[in-house]
């Protein structure tokens, strides 16, 4: 309703400062969460057109479909995990404490590692099963998909690393909350994407 | 955390002046010079591009003239034109440089939101054109697959740049999206965050519209873009079938099997048609500015230009397929996508209205930059007007591949656009270098490039008339061309030549003005708008001196009844408003007061 009012306020009627003195913002955040929220949805473009791709690809006759294995449920249970102690150390750093806040922090980055190393392991027992990249079209997508999510994760690691050395060097945690928030955030898209494309090629 | 809007943070930010040249010019965070820098590597590169197209129309005016030019040849400059006149060189201009330019400045803001992610952009569009510059040195040149990249002749032997040159291509791509990636979130996030006290979204400037609309269009287009450039480079380098079917090649059947060539082209027009927008709504948001100043006169129909840029936008996105007709779509799916694209035709006829009817009565201001926005005006109707045959289906089919098509693109995002970009230089030379350009100079480049731009296109619409199809290296002995189509195309070739010659008329200029131009007075066209009414001429770091400003009205306050000026800024408040006492208000008086 906000946005309707919006475009439909005739500005050459209405003089003056609008809305007294409070400046002028689209949304009550900080320019880095909006900023993170248009990434989230660009992420999303770019994984649902690999997905509808995927889907596209799959009805042509040499689709041999790849049966998932069976690791990639204990590597999703590393995800969750990983996600669960960004939401922790979120908690914690929103409340104001300080308590425990490296240990959920670091922890879910570490989490996040070992689910691109649970990865990496199940892409070389794929290899070693004979299931290459070129193989078949369903082989080439499970390694651009997983590959593809791993970079994005990649991505969020490098902010983590940058925030977790503030931490370990002594850092308030007002001064990392935003990043800290962010990374939360970032993390539970990446879980979601995880859950959505783990599903999409469990069931295909 | 407690959210503390932006301006009143004002005082808190430090501004990290720069003290070497290197700072204040190379690694530079400042919008401005990023602006400049994004727009001399555009232009650098669309001159690369400019000389190409010469190229390749000496062939075709004159075939065999020139040595060097053979099919490959041919093929890879007609390629390499066409990517970058599109990509490198008008999107980065009008995002890149404009959007840099204009966006801090006509929100009252001191700069980019995130000003190092904005110097990150322009290095790494700058590697990009890098990138796709050093496909000219490798082995086997660039590719001259056509700028759409279709495979399987992407990778085939038979094209030029098969090897190298393609996958050079797909990486510059891929790093420009990134770039354009890391702009675009700071020119949304600045828009909707960063404006001044009392500058409402429906306060904004068209041009910050256009361009916003437009970053938004380029954020979610270019992913389709980037997908499809990683699932090539998948093919090609590594040997997948995401798009090549079994082939072929001279008697040997290649690796590949089983790929869908057309989901390839679904995904290229899902970026592709978008495109056309990124770099046609700036330009509409530029021209109604450019119109409204040199009219004295508001924008007809503000509202409704705001909504049609977001109609425009929205629709942008489901119209993709009508390049894909002669694809062999379903015949719904092709009723659908001929539906929506007759539709989009509704919020942009509604434009060219509003732009007319901006001109009607106004106390028409006829300098250079007027000059060029009307000129727009014609072109645009031309270029729009025959997208309505395109559109339809049974019209297209036979016109699919010939010169019309070339002509109707041309005109509507080729020509139209850069009227637009060199309206809005000419308008905004004072402002990014305090310096007035020359006047007759500027009008000259005008004539030449107007009505040389009708010189090329409009012989071109007869040629796709008679069947002459496009992309073919010469034309051969064929039944239905009449062998007279070979002087229309000589007389082509000599337009474009002179078309492209008479742009060094720009350069000189901008480059005379640099070293001997006069100081341009400040706000020298009398603009409402919040851009003009810097504390210094051209706006040093920071923008706004030590205080932000605070708008109290719309941009476009021209030729109001009982003002005693023909324009009241943005940044004027109501107790200030030079009016003038309303019993003894004489317009006719005041025009004349207004016009010395």
């Amino acid at each position: 309703m906000s946005l309707f009012k919006a475009v439909t306020t005739k500005p050459w009627e209405r003089k003056g400062v609008i809305g007294g003195l409070k400046p002028e913002g689209a949304f009550n955040a900080s320019p880095e969460r909006v900023a993170l929220w248009f990434f989230l949805v660009v992420a999303s473009v770019v994984f649902s057109l690999f997905t509808i791709s995927y889907y596209i690809r799959m009805e042509l006759p040499d689709w041999q479909p790849l049966s998932e294995p069976a690791q990639l449920w204990f590597n999703t249970g590393l995800l969750v995990i990983s996600s669960a102690l960004f939401q922790w150390a979120r908690n914690i750093v929103v409340s104001g404490r300080q308590r425990n806040l490296m240990t959920a922090f670091i922890g879910g980055g570490v989490f996040a590692i070992l689910f691109i190393v649970g990865q990496l392991v199940t892409w070389g027992n794929l290899q070693s099963g004979g299931y290459y990249l070129t193989a078949n079209p369903a082989n080439a997508f499970y390694y651009l998909l997983t590959g593809l999510h791993a970079v994005h994760l990649l991505g969020g690691l490098w902010v983590w690393s940058k925030s977790s050395i503030r931490l370990t060097s002594g850092a308030k945690a007002r001064d990392v909350r935003l990043s800290i928030e962010l990374c939360t955030l970032y993390w539970h898209f990446l879980l979601i994407v995880w859950l959505v494309l783990f599903a999409v090629l469990s069931n295909t | 955390m407690a959210y503390v809007p932006l301006a009143d943070q004002d005082k808190d930010i430090e501004m990290h002046h720069p003290h070497s040249w290197v700072g204040k010019y190379v690694w530079s965070q400042d919008h401005k010079v990023i602006a400049i820098q994004y727009g001399s590597i555009a232009v650098i590169t669309g001159i690369v591009g400019l000389t190409l197209s010469l190229l390749f129309r000496m062939q075709l005016g004159f075939p065999e003239s020139v040595d060097f030019i053979d099919p490959n040849f041919y093929y890879q400059a007609v390629t390499m034109h066409g990517m970058i006149m599109v990509v490198y060189f008008l999107t980065a201009l009008f995002l890149g440089g404009f959007g840099n330019y204009l966006i801090p400045l006509m929100c009252g803001a001191r700069d980019m939101v995130f000003p190092f992610l904005n110097m990150l952009s322009v290095w790494t569009f700058l590697l990009s054109v890098i990138i796709l510059m050093s496909s000219f040195f490798v082995s086997g040149g660039p590719t001259g697959a056509g700028w759409t990249l279709y495979p399987p002749q992407t990778a085939m032997e038979g094209t030029p740049g098969h090897d190298m040159g393609i996958v050079l291509m797909l990486i510059s791509l891929a790093v420009f999206i990134v770039a354009t990636t890391m702009g675009g979130l700071n020119y949304a996030v600045t828009v909707l965050q960063y404006r001044c006290r009392g500058l409402t979204m429906m306060r904004l400037p068209l041009s910050v519209w256009g361009i916003f609309v437009a970053t938004v269009l380029a954020l979610f287009a270019f992913p389709a873009l980037l997908v499809a450039a990683i699932m090539m480079l998948f093919d090609t380098l590594l040997g997948t079938s995401f798009f090549m079917p079994a082939v072929i090649e001279a008697g040997t059947p290649l690796d590949h099997n089983g790929g869908s060539p057309l989901l390839y082209q679904h995904l290229f027009w899902f970026f592709g048609h978008p495109e056309v927008y990124i770099v046609a709504l700036p330009a509409f948001g530029l021209v109604s500015d450019v119109l409204s100043t040199h009219a004295r006169k508001n924008i007809f129909g503000y509202r409704m230009m705001v909504w049609a840029i977001i109609a425009i936008g929205g629709l942008s996105f489901i119209v993709w397929a009508h390049h894909m007709y002669v694809s062999g779509m379903h015949p719904y799916f092709g009723f659908f996508f001929a539906t929506t694209t007759l539709i989009i035709a509704v919020p942009t006829a509604l434009k060219v209205y509003n732009w007319v009817l901006t001109l009607w009565e106004g106390d028409i201001r006829l300098n250079a930059p007027m000059y060029f926005a009307i000129g727009f005006i014609f072109t645009f109707i031309h270029g729009g007007l025959t997208g309505l045959f395109l559109g339809n289906v049974v019209i297209d089919l036979p016109l699919s591949d010939t010169y019309f098509v070339v002509a109707h693109f041309h005109m509507v995002m080729g020509v139209s656009p850069i009227l637009v970009l060199f309206a809005a230089i000419y308008h905004w030379f004072p402002l990014m270098s305090g310096k007035m350009y020359h006047e007759g100079l500027a009008k000259l480049h005008f004539w030449l490039t107007f009505l040389g731009a009708y010189a090329i296109y409009l012989p071109m619409h007869y040629l796709g008339f008679l069947g002459v199809p496009r992309r073919y290296y010469a034309l051969g002995e064929t039944d239905f061309i009449p062998a007279s189509a070979q002087d229309l195309n000589a007389t082509i070739t000599i337009a474009a030549l002179i078309v492209g010659l008479s742009q060094i008329l720009f350069f000189i200029n901008v480059f005379w003005t640099l070293r001997n131009g006069k100081q341009a007075e400040k706000n020298p066209w009398g603009s409402a708008s919040l851009e003009w009414q810097t504390p210094d001429l051209p706006p040093k770091h920071g923008n706004w001196g030590s205080e932000l400003p605070t708008v109290y009205r719309w941009a476009y306050d021209y030729s109001v009844p009982g003002a005693h000026q023909d324009f009241i800024p943005q940044n004027t408040p109501e107790s200030e408003e030079p009016t003038v006492d309303e019993e003894h208000f004489d317009p006719d008086q005041d025009k004349s007061k207004a016009d010395t």
